[in-house]
């Protein structure tokens, strides 16, 4: 399930009955005239033209979810920028000195006798266990990407790839669970930490949540990239390494950096792993992989429960929601943007 | 060709890698199978949690699971399959209306999760929900609350790119011959759709149908506000009720728990009955595929 699959259908099979049925009628002329018969022999139930209007209404069901996901979660959001209330906006983003603080801090703390709500130290959680995760998500996603594409046999193909989609398959509260039971324990006592549950920990369970997703956008790109190239390459007296380092890599990079992007925005919205593994501590640590992080994720499944409707607090955490769609929305749009331009860049010199 | 030298350690570091993300998959499987096989018994399966679920089975979350995806199935899939129908069948290629379709599609396919739990909360529970207390004058909640209802919704949308894409996908499979020999008959384009197309592409849509049902009865963030329970002491018999569910279990035993260690054995074997289903989802469809192409190209 990954937007890929679907360029590659509408870039690939743009055949229709429309452009079928064009095609195959010789002259333009008896185009409009055929069409005008099957207007009028247009017969059949009453209820196939109900149903098609139905097609035609239901067809609009992802673009108005699209719209009605954006719309209600600011809704519950933007209140906060005109009701009264304790907080004030600047002290979202900006540091502040609170009583019995020596310096202007940034502090997540929205329960309690005074409520902080700094947003910074979310993010700030968020990037780091992303980065961190990528960090072993790629290199192994792109590697098995390479060697799949370019040095695996048929047989050896037909294990890898449905492997990495049965990975894909498992569901993040698995993923979380091993990261908290297993990965927790080789980790503290590879390193000796204090604390069992770290950004590291939850990097690893997050990297098995992103491998298939880079793996499988950067193996599509590799396997696209034409013959021709590869042969000219070989054909050259290139060997191997150079002509899949040099030739091919370079011309499916576009592809493979929006297997990135995509990645990224899966990891930075991936919820359950973090939740479970991360430690959960809102620190400002962000160059310290084994201390704990707190994404936003986590932030809003762990305190949405807990809070009364129509609190600053509920606001606060429905306008974390919107941040990170917006920001999940922009990632894929762009990753998808470079995969649709690659794919029409590499069909248009294969002909 | 003949490898030497450099050769060798590039397929040697990237076959590492493969091998590595081969074993992450092995090692997660194997340690579930080990320490969740012990558990699994006919008593866990068909009997309530005990004892501050740390005995007893996990019956409830897999009829709550069940409920759920069968709600949300019946929900997305004439939803995606008939969105799927126009962007194959009556849009045209060029059609701009088709490609705003399809940038939703992909747009909604990268919206994360608990972004679609906040959406439930916010949209079915609170607006829908309230607002058919309101219209119908309920005192107290009756609809305005969490409930497997809201959660089937919330996690049909979620699950709708994944039906449209692959019904999409196995239409277009469908040969043009077989569509323009039923309009050279004399049927009309729905008559066409329904009678050739559609039963022929029945495979690649029980596919999209199957691959939803795995991804929705996995996700977890998205039914935490909108209609999951901790423990629940009764079966759910209606749309309004709450629900317990298989990954929900998960959570809660694993992060809430009063006592972790008394709950580990019940926490594996809910992790292997939870991954089990979504594995053989998974393998199911993956026949289903293969079949159906094979059918096709006969």
């Amino acid at each position: 399930m990954s937007p890929t699959e679907s360029t590659n259908a509408s870039a690939a099979g743009g055949v229709t009955p429309d452009s079928a049925a064009r095609q195959s009628s010789a002259p333009p002329a008896d185009g409009a005239a055929s069409r005008s018969l099957t207007r009028k022999r247009r017969h059949g139930p009453a209820w196939h033209r109900v149903a098609e209007v139905a097609v035609r209404v239901m067809a609009a069901s992802a673009v108005v979810s699209i719209v009605l996901i954006f719309a209600f979660v600011l809704r519950e959001a933007v209140p906060i920028f005109w009701e009264q209330s304790d907080v004030r906006l600047v002290d979202l983003v900006s540091p502040r000195q609170w009583a019995n603080y020596d310096a202007p801090m940034f502090i997540w703390q929205p329960v309690g006798g005074v409520a902080k709500m700094n947003i910074v130290p979310l993010f700030l959680g968020t990037l780091k266990v992303t980065l961190l995760s990528l960090l072993f998500a790629v290199p192994l996603a792109i590697g098995a990407a390479i060697f799949v594409s370019q040095f695996a046999r048929r047989r050896v193909r037909e294990i890898v790839k449905p492997a990495v989609e049965l990975l894909a398959g498992i569901p993040s509260v698995v993923l979380g669970f091993f990261a908290l039971m297993i990965l927790a324990t080789w980790v503290q006592d590879a390193f000796g930490l204090a604390y069992r549950l770290n950004a590291l920990v939850a990097a690893m369970g997050l990297s098995l949540a992103v491998i298939p997703v880079i793996f499988t956008i950067s193996e599509d790109a590799l396997d696209a990239v034409p013959r021709q190239l590869k042969e000219a390459s070989l054909a050259l007296g290139a060997r191997k390494w150079q002509t899949t380092l040099r030739v091919v890599l370079p011309a499916a990079l576009p592809g493979i950096a929006a297997a990135v992007i995509l990645g990224f925005g899966r990891a930075i919205g991936e919820t359950m792993v973090v939740l479970m593994a991360s430690g959960n501590a809102a620190v400002m640590a962000p160059f310290n992989p084994t201390s704990s992080a707190r994404t936003v994720t986590a932030t809003i499944a762990s305190e949405l429960g807990e809070v009364s409707q129509g609190d600053v607090h509920w606001r606060v955490l429905f306008l974390l929601g919107a941040l990170l769609f917006t920001v999940t929305f922009v990632l894929n749009r762009i990753g998808v943007a470079i995969v649709a331009r690659l794919h029409r860049k590499l069909t248009a010199t294969s002909r | 060709m003949r490898y030497a030298g450099r050769d060798w350690l590039l397929f040697g570091a990237t076959g590492l890698a493969t091998l590595l993300v081969l074993s992450m998959l092995g090692i997660i499987i194997g340690v579930v199978l080990w320490q969740g096989a012990p558990v699994i018994s006919a008593e866990f399966l068909t009997s309530a949690p005990t004892s501050d679920m740390t005995g007893g089975g996990i019956l409830p979350a897999i009829y709550g699971t069940v409920l759920l995806t069968l709600l949300m199935t019946l929900a997305v899939v004439p939803v995606g399959v008939a969105t799927a129908v126009y962007l194959t069948e009556y849009a045209s290629p060029r059609s701009r209306l088709a490609g705003i379709v399809r940038a939703a599609v992909q747009n909604l396919a990268g919206v994360p999760s608990i972004v679609f739990g906040l959406f439930g909360l916010g949209f079915f529970v609170l607006f829908i929900g309230r607002g058919l207390d309101t219209a119908l004058g309920a005192s107290e909640p009756v609809w305005g609350k969490p409930a497997v209802l809201w959660s089937a919704l919330t996690l049909a949308i979620l699950t709708l790119p994944v039906v449209i894409v692959t019904t999409e996908e196995a239409l277009r499979a469908v040969p043009n011959d077989l569509r323009e020999a039923a309009l050279a008959l004399g049927a009309t384009r729905f008559q066409t759709v329904l009678t050739v197309v559609l039963p022929n592409a029945r495979g690649g849509i029980l596919t999209g149908v199957v691959l939803a049902v795995s991804r929705g009865a996995g996700e977890v963030a998205p039914i935490i506000f909108t209609g999951a329970a901790n423990f629940l002491p009764y079966l759910p018999t209606d749309l309004r009720d709450m629900f317990m569910h298989l990954g929900y279990h998960v959570y809660a035993l694993a992060t809430q728990s009063p006592n972790v260690d008394a709950a580990r054995p019940m926490l594996f074997g809910t992790v292997l009955v939870l991954l089990t289903v979504s594995f053989s989802l998974n393998l199911i469809a993956v026949v289903i595929r293969s079949r159906s192409r094979a059918a096709l190209r006969a």
